[in-house]
């Protein structure tokens, strides 16, 4: 078996200097990373640290424009996905990239059947797929087709199939995310075993326990760049987390101004909520209240349930169960044009997925929320939209050639601008902003945040959303805390510290404290 | 590399951008092809622009082209609609159009298959028949918005049983519609000059190209063809649109069954608006719109249609025999497909750019 052939050496795969940009965005600078033969590395970071761009310019996906790649003292080049493979460095996704129509054996054999007379050797193939599972203990029969396992036996096929080949570094980019806690530890057992057979293991995650679990090394990178390279042990959680998260706050510390919440005292909320759940997948059952001119921040990793939250109250995940009020009326919100009745905003998390219509013009993405509104008859005429439209591309001086440019040609941050853009132009009470600063360079969060604090000081109510631990800090007044699907902490002004809100993210064990 | 910066940095910057905005405009390459067809026509067909007036009707080549190609021009008007919201198409048009026509036919004959007769008044009978289209329409929509069925495979449902349905409405006779009034339709109204066909589907084009921009149907429809997720998020109903798009284009299919029942005087639903579907999702591809859904221009979809009718004259004029026709037109479809492909455009664009290059290193 060629897994078998790796003997224990010093062999490592070496970046140094890595550098990659896109138009508009810094995704990496001068990154280093080693990854050793026999080890599990963590690669951590928040969103839009660089972690992914490091593992496509890796794997071939994305030509890096500096730097250089080594394997085993040797420099390599790789161009393609093809090219990584032949370097023996294989990855296996988040979603399981095989065909669910197939057996197992041919999932793993793909492309490389075994053949006799030009024929497909099944005896052979499905001889040869079962010899290649016992020896990982996987429990799926050859002949089975792929989808009549779960999804942690198919993430496990997928490795397989990627080590079966002359594997020496393996890439796992958040392969834990969909699966339970009993796949979780049958997933680590594998990877422990191709450890010790000599693997190199990428591990991305975004659960931290996991991290501690498995992990032999971590490397942290912020922004786009190396933070640095830690032995587990030498690493508490805390520490890891502050690292992610990064320490410095900048001077523009104090933007948000005493929002005591006890001015909110007898005040009716603009939103409330009442054990609303839009199902137990998404987000437990939560209560919230949000007053005029508020911004409260919405924290906790990645699959938190940060984001189905404020889903359920926009309409944009129906909420099965619980009661919502606006401003003390009773309301019901079955899609999101209810939502925006009752004055309701919300930017998306996944700007290129939920957010902009990618062939659209900058002018027509602008005012399509408001047209929307007023309905198919009540058309905007070309001279109230192209006002519009060139109101706020001055007003949140958004980079473009004109208002008729296609918004896929924006850059990331300008895109997000035009976004708001689009919701402010619907005059909204209530604005649910996810991630609106994510990908997009840093003079422009500084403008969106600014943004933010000037709507909740025009009073309205702002449900924000970041990854970015310091600017939640600055824009925020109140912070809820969000882990596995619930809501389990509402931080208060006087709370809203770093370390705080770190070890409530981290959970109770945080250790040596 | 180099040749792109030398470009970039020379004289004549009014050139580039004009040559840079034809290439990417989109009306540009069917508009280009159609010059080509009409060219080539000039060339082999010295009559080509002669224009007559015989027995009260405007004739030649061009009103030719015009009356041939207006039913397919208001089924391609509802075919875009669908393409743009969807990503998918609608193949069940030929039928439907069948369909439309053997309702008004059932309702003007009556129980005879041939008479010159009005059974009902007309104008009932033309509604009938629009509003059978417009049901048509509703239930592929149904089956595609409310059942998320694929578009092709939810209309190969009415491709393949509309023709049946038609027969069984004309109880399997073709019916002959021998009232001279119903030529009105699809030949000439008395003392016009002009070929109805053509006054029809112009009509039909101009109240599309309305409702497209008066209404926001036009931004709904490519908002949702772009995007569905964000629609959604956004307040637009995008079943609703998908649904509507799906009515509008069998009730346009309906229009062409009538006229062109009307244009030939009988009802035969094995063979009305046949082949049409295919001619139509051509002519939306030859109009320069994306087949995956999103953005669409009317003016492409009508040209793409007129162009397709005008190799198909140009062909006859060239004595080319009716069973070789579908060969000539294949080779040339396929060089329009090629041309109008990006893979090409993106070459062209390279050579058009080293060529430009070229020169200004050299005026420079």
């Amino acid at each position: 078996m060629d897994v078998m052939k790796h003997e224990q050496n010093s062999s490592a795969l070496i970046m140094t200097g890595i550098g990659k940009s896109f138009p508009g965005v810094r995704a990496l600078y001068n990154v280093d990373f080693k990854l050793r033969q026999g080890e599990i590395h963590a690669l951590m970071g928040e969103n839009g640290a660089g972690k992914s761009t490091l593992v496509k310019v890796l794997t071939g996906v994305y030509l890096m424009d500096e730097g250089s790649v080594r394997i085993d003292e040797n420099p390599v080049i790789i161009r393609s996905p093809q090219d990584a493979q032949k370097h023996g460095i294989s990855t296996v996704y988040q979603e399981v990239n095989l065909c669910w129509n197939l057996t197992v054996a041919e999932n793993l054999f793909l492309g490389r059947e075994p053949r006799k007379m030009g024929l497909i050797d099944w005896g052979q193939m499905n001889r040869k797929a079962g010899e290649l599972l016992q020896e990982l203990n996987i429990s799926a029969d050859p002949t089975a087709q792929l989808d009549s396992y779960s999804i942690a036996i198919q993430q496990m096929i997928a490795i397989a199939r990627a080590i079966y080949t002359e594997c020496k570094f393996l890439i796992l980019d958040e392969p834990t995310s969909s699966l339970d806690a009993d796949e979780v530890k049958k997933l680590f057992t594998l990877m422990r075993k191709l450890k010790d057979k000599g693997v190199g293991i990428i591990f991305i995650t975004h659960f931290l326990e996991q991290v501690y679990e498995v992990c032999d090394r971590i490397t942290v990178l912020r922004n786009g760049e190396l933070v640095g390279e830690y032995e587990l042990e030498k690493l508490p959680r805390l520490e890891l987390v502050t690292k992610m998260i990064g320490k410095e706050i900048e001077n523009l510390s104090n933007l948000n101004t005493n929002k005591d919440e006890s001015r909110f005292e007898g005040e009716v909320p603009i939103i409330e909520a009442r054990e609303v759940s839009s199902g137990p997948s998404r987000v437990a059952p939560f209560d919230l209240k949000m007053y005029e001119g508020e911004v409260v921040g919405f924290s906790g990793l990645l699959g938190s349930g940060r984001s189905e939250l404020v889903r359920s109250i926009y309409g944009a995940d129906k909420a099965v169960q619980g009661q919502l009020f606006i401003k003390g009326k009773k309301v019901r919100i079955k899609k999101p044009l209810d939502a925006m009745r009752k004055g309701m905003a919300y930017l998306p998390e996944d700007r290129k997925v939920d957010g902009i219509f990618a062939d659209l013009s900058v002018r027509e993405n602008i005012i399509i929320a408001l047209q929307a509104k007023k309905g198919i008859l009540k058309r905007l005429t070309r001279k109230e939209m192209e006002t519009y439209a060139d109101e706020y591309i001055k007003l949140l001086n958004i980079k473009t050639a004109n208002r008729e440019t296609p918004i896929k040609s924006l850059s990331g941050g300008n895109q997000q601008k035009v976004i708001l853009a689009r919701w402010l132009l619907t005059n909204p009470q209530f604005m649910i902003l996810d991630e609106p600063t994510r990908g997009i360079d840093v003079g422009t969060k500084t403008e969106i945040q600014k943004l933010i604090l000037k709507l909740a000081g025009e009073g309205k109510s702002v449900a924000f959303i970041s990854s970015e631990m310091d600017e939640m800090i600055r824009t925020c007044s109140r912070m809820v805390v969000m882990r596995d699907r619930y809501k389990i902490k509402e931080l208060t002004q006087a709370e809203l510290n770093q370390s705080a809100i770190m070890k409530t993210i981290a959970g109770g064990e945080v250790g040596n404290e | 590399m180099s040749n792109l910066s030398s470009g970039n940095k020379s004289a004549k910057p009014a050139l580039k951008p004009l040559v840079k905005s034809v290439l990417s405009s989109r009306l540009t390459f069917p508009l280009a092809v159609l010059l080509i067809v009409v060219v080539q026509n000039i060339i082999t067909t010295p009559t080509f622009f002669h224009i007559s007036i015989t027995n009260g009707l405007i004739s030649g080549y061009i009103p030719n082209i015009l009356d041939e190609a207006s039913r397919l021009v208001i089924v391609t008007l509802g075919m875009t609609l669908v393409i743009a919201a969807t990503g998918g198409v609608d193949i069940s048009v030929g039928p439907i159009m069948a369909i439309a026509a053997s309702f008004c036919g059932l309702l003007l004959n009556g129980t005879e298959y041939r008479t010159d007769i009005f059974h009902s008044p007309l104008i009932l009978a033309l509604l009938v028949g629009v509003i059978g289209g417009a049901l048509c329409g509703a239930f592929n929509g149904f089956l595609v918005s409310g059942l998320k069925i694929q578009p092709m495979i939810a209309t190969l449902i009415l491709y393949m049983a509309g023709r049946s349905i038609a027969k069984q409405i004309t109880h399997g006779q073709t019916i002959y519609l021998m009232n001279p009034v119903y030529k009105w339709l699809g030949v000439q109204i008395p003392g016009v000059p002009i070929r109805t066909t053509i006054i029809i589907s112009t009509v039909m084009v101009i109240l599309v190209v309305l409702l497209v921009k008066l209404t926001s149907l036009g931004l709904y429809v490519q908002s949702v063809g772009i995007n569905g997720s964000s629609a959604r998020l956004v307040g637009l109903n995008s079943r609703a649109i998908i649904f509507m798009a799906f009515v509008i284009c069998g009730i346009l299919a309906a229009v062409a069954g009538l006229v062109e029942s009307s244009n030939v005087g009988s009802v035969n639903s094995g063979e009305l608006g046949s082949g049409i579907e295919m001619d139509a999702i051509l002519a939306v591809a030859l109009g320069g719109n994306m087949l995956g859904g999103g953005k669409f221009s009317i003016a492409g979809s009508v040209i793409g249609a007129y162009i397709i009718q005008a190799i198909k004259t140009t062909l006859y004029a060239m004595n080319v025999r009716a069973d070789q026709l579908n060969v000539f037109k294949a080779l040339i479809i396929i060089v329009i497909i090629v041309a109008s492909s990006n893979v090409f455009k993106e070459k062209l664009k390279k050579v058009t750019h080293k060529v430009f290059s070229k020169n200004m290193s050299v005026g420079g």
